[in-house]
């Protein structure tokens, strides 16, 4: 008799714990990016702020949904990088990491990303390895990459007369891809690259490299860096004169934040590409702005931090679909590909086998200081390039994923 | 022209003289630092913060107060020394008399506050401030273009460095100040009020970090993290000039501006990590530094 009832109870019990895994609604999104250096404003606390506003906007919590965001600082270092992940993956029990700017800390965390079989949603780093040669079946590349922005701003500058090229390359991971990826494209439309300078990441000065740019009398001069060293090397540019004495400055990768900290006297008439801009549409107004009055500094989304919140709101749709928290990465990611994109930000869009999250890029100027009616009033739309050719053709693709 | 090792001679005499106004930077910044450590034996690290500080205390005055850049190279550096002379008087005096570490461990906390607080409230980014109207542009050299602005950096750092060095070496005030550091007990017996002439010469050093500061106001972005970027090389050039040294940390600052400008032409990977192979090797050769003596 008291066996029968240890048995009951223990059946009870067996089945208490696999309904409970079963109807697992329980998800923890760990927000990793450089929350205090030179990339801290194009990510940082914002896309902690953007991953909040994700989880409100899902309504997923009204359904008995209980999502924890959880932020920390890679601090630009892929080995501090990881282990954060491992830390938050085996003790804290994350599921997700979202954004990761800096390219080196990216492919660092895709790796243990991989080994634990959660999700990576990237939206900071650049490099398009992550959905190349880096891809896997637990990562998705949100935003833009290295291959976006070369193919959007190499090829039309190229094509309107600036064929020869020279390079200041941040000397780490993205800077490498950045300026592959640039050379590339202004290859392919009949330019010449006259040749690269290798600065180190976060160089204050950079007047000697642009003296040797400017030496190299090449028509464009391609910024194949970002953040604060951008800012600096556009200011600098200025101050030696070098649009007034003919050449163009082609900054490769530029956030709003950085146009708002340059001024529009420094920046004006800046080319390059962007996936986002909040002034786009009712859509892209109504988000930004509502997050612009959480921000301490009144700031507008960067396109990292839209990305952020985009990508999150589809991972969080995949998983209300999946009905519960499957506990494995792979099988997320796979609902989140065949589950078609569709938000007020990005607009309509498709996540390829190869993990790139496919939508239309554009080509924006920085407006005159007369031009501008305000704070963050910056862009003009340039050009719109299509989603279909904005990104690396699959045909292209060095990912294993990526059936041929 | 003469091709040498590649490049012309007319764009090596360029990159001589960038890495020149560079030196400019690091000559006046680490003279702070001497003075500082010179006179007071404390290893000031919140110097790249204030001088931080001193930038954003010119973009304060431009756009809150309307008062331009002139008005900023005095205002900003009587600002930042008074706050320096406060920070002396209330903190780093209560140290005065224990090991070196402790004034380090203070000052470093207060900069990692200070850069906090900036942080919080302006972001990474920073904020943009221009070039005074009367020195934009620039003059063609036939060797280079020469933004004027940077021609302005050299030649008033390099006054600023010698009338600090002329004070200090020269002069009775200066003779006193160094008596004060050897035997301040002495001194006093001679009836002067050291403790007073240790606080004005923090907040002089400090004073010279929020000028170095305003004059990088318009070719940096002013940011949080501009002092946090130059700290570290300054700090190597204080090393390799010699502790405490006040012509060797000027002479120093010119030359590595020199040798890393020559490394940005070459070999421009290394140019932010020749400074520390320079400082291993004469910490090797000549562990007091070029100009330090060893006690």
């Amino acid at each position: 008799m008291r066996s029968s009832v240890a048995i009951t109870a223990l059946a009870a019990a067996l089945a208490w714990a696999g309904s409970a895994a079963a109807q697992n609604k329980n998800v923890k999104i760990g927000a990793l990016s450089d929350q205090s250096s030179l990339y801290a404003d194009i990510g940082g606390p914002g896309s902690t702020l953007a991953a909040q506003m994700a989880v409100e906007d899902s309504g997923m919590t009204g359904k008995g949904w209980k999502i924890d965001v959880v932020s920390a600082d890679h601090q630009n270092k892929p080995d501090v990088g990881t282990s954060i992940a491992r830390q938050w993956f085996d003790v804290d029990k994350v599921d997700v990491i979202v954004d990761v700017p800096n390219s080196g800390v990216a492919l660092a965390v895709n790796n243990v990303i991989k080994e634990k079989n959660k999700v990576f949603l990237n939206s900071g780093a650049g490099t398009s390895d992550l959905t190349n040669k880096a891809c896997t079946p637990n990562t998705i590349h949100w935003t833009y990459d290295t291959y976006a922005l070369a193919n959007g701003t190499g090829t039309a500058l190229t094509k309107s007369g600036g064929d020869t090229w020279f390079f200041l390359t941040a000397d780490y991971a993205f800077g490498a891809a950045l300026e592959r990826d640039t050379t590339n494209a202004v290859t392919k439309a009949n330019g010449k690259v006259l040749g690269t300078v290798r600065h180190p990441l976060n160089s204050p000065d950079f007047s000697s490299f642009l003296l040797q740019a400017q030496n190299s009398k090449a028509k464009v001069i391609g910024l194949a860096n970002a953040g604060g060293d951008t800012t600096n090397a556009v200011k600098q540019a200025a101050e030696f004169g070098i649009t007034q004495s003919g050449q163009t400055l082609a900054a490769l990768l530029l956030f709003i934040t950085d146009v708002h900290a340059l001024g529009l006297n420094a920046s004006q008439g800046l080319t390059f590409t962007e996936t986002f801009y909040w002034d786009m549409n009712d859509g892209t107004r109504a988000f930004s702005k509502k997050f612009a009055s959480k921000m301490t500094s009144g700031a507008m989304p960067t396109m990292v931090q839209a990305g952020v919140y985009s990508a999150e709101l589809h991972y969080l749709k995949a998983l209300d679909a999946l009905g519960s928290n499957p506990d494995d990465g792979a099988k997320v990611v796979a609902k989140m590909k065949e589950m078609p994109v569709d938000d007020s930000i990005f607009g309509k869009g498709n996540i390829r086998q190869d993990g790139r999250n496919i939508h239309p890029a554009y080509l924006f100027q920085v407006k005159k200081p007369g031009e501008s009616k305000g704070p963050w009033d910056y862009y003009i739309t340039k050009a719109t390039i299509p989603a279909d050719q904005a990104f690396r053709p699959l045909s292209e693709s060095e990912c294993p994923l990526v059936k041929k | 022209m003469i091709p040498l090792l590649g490049i012309s001679t007319q764009a090596l005499f360029g990159q001589l003289l960038l890495g020149l106004i560079n030196g400019a930077f690091y000559a006046l910044l680490s003279l702070g630092l001497a003075v500082i450590f010179g006179m007071l034996n404390i290893i000031n690290f919140a110097h790249g913060a204030l001088y931080m500080v001193g930038a954003f205390c010119a973009y304060f005055l431009l756009n809150l107060i309307g008062l331009n850049y002139w008005f900023a190279l005095i205002i900003s550096p009587l600002v930042v020394g008074f706050l320096g002379m406060v920070i002396e008087r209330t903190m780093l005096q209560r140290l005065a008399g224990l090991d070196h570490l402790y004034g380090l461990l203070l000052t470093f906390g207060l900069a990692l506050i200070i850069q906090g607080v900036f942080q919080n409230y302006f972001g990474s980014s920073g904020l943009p401030y221009a070039i005074p109207r009367e020195l934009s542009g620039g003059t063609n050299l036939g060797f280079m273009f020469l933004p004027n602005y940077r021609g302005w950096v050299i030649i008033f750092s390099l006054i600023v460095c010698l009338a600090t060095w002329f004070v200090i070496e020269k002069t009775r005030l200066g003779a006193n100040l160094r008596a004060a550091t050897e035997n301040p007990t002495l001194v006093r017996a001679f009836g002067i009020n050291v403790p007073r002439m240790v606080t004005l010469t923090y907040g002089f050093g400090v004073a010279l970090a929020a000028l170095a500061g305003v004059l990088a106001a318009p070719i940096n972005q002013v940011r949080p993290l501009m002092g946090a970027d130059f700290i570290i090389v300054v700090f190597a050039v204080v090393v390799i000039g010699g502790m405490g040294s006040i012509l060797g940390s000027i002479v120093t600052g010119f030359l590595l501006g020199l040798v890393e400008g020559l490394t940005k032409v070459f070999y421009p990977e290394a140019s932010n990590t020749v400074i520390f192979v320079v400082m291993a090797i004469v910490l090797l050769v000549r562990p007091a530094g070029l100009f330090g003596r060893t006690a």
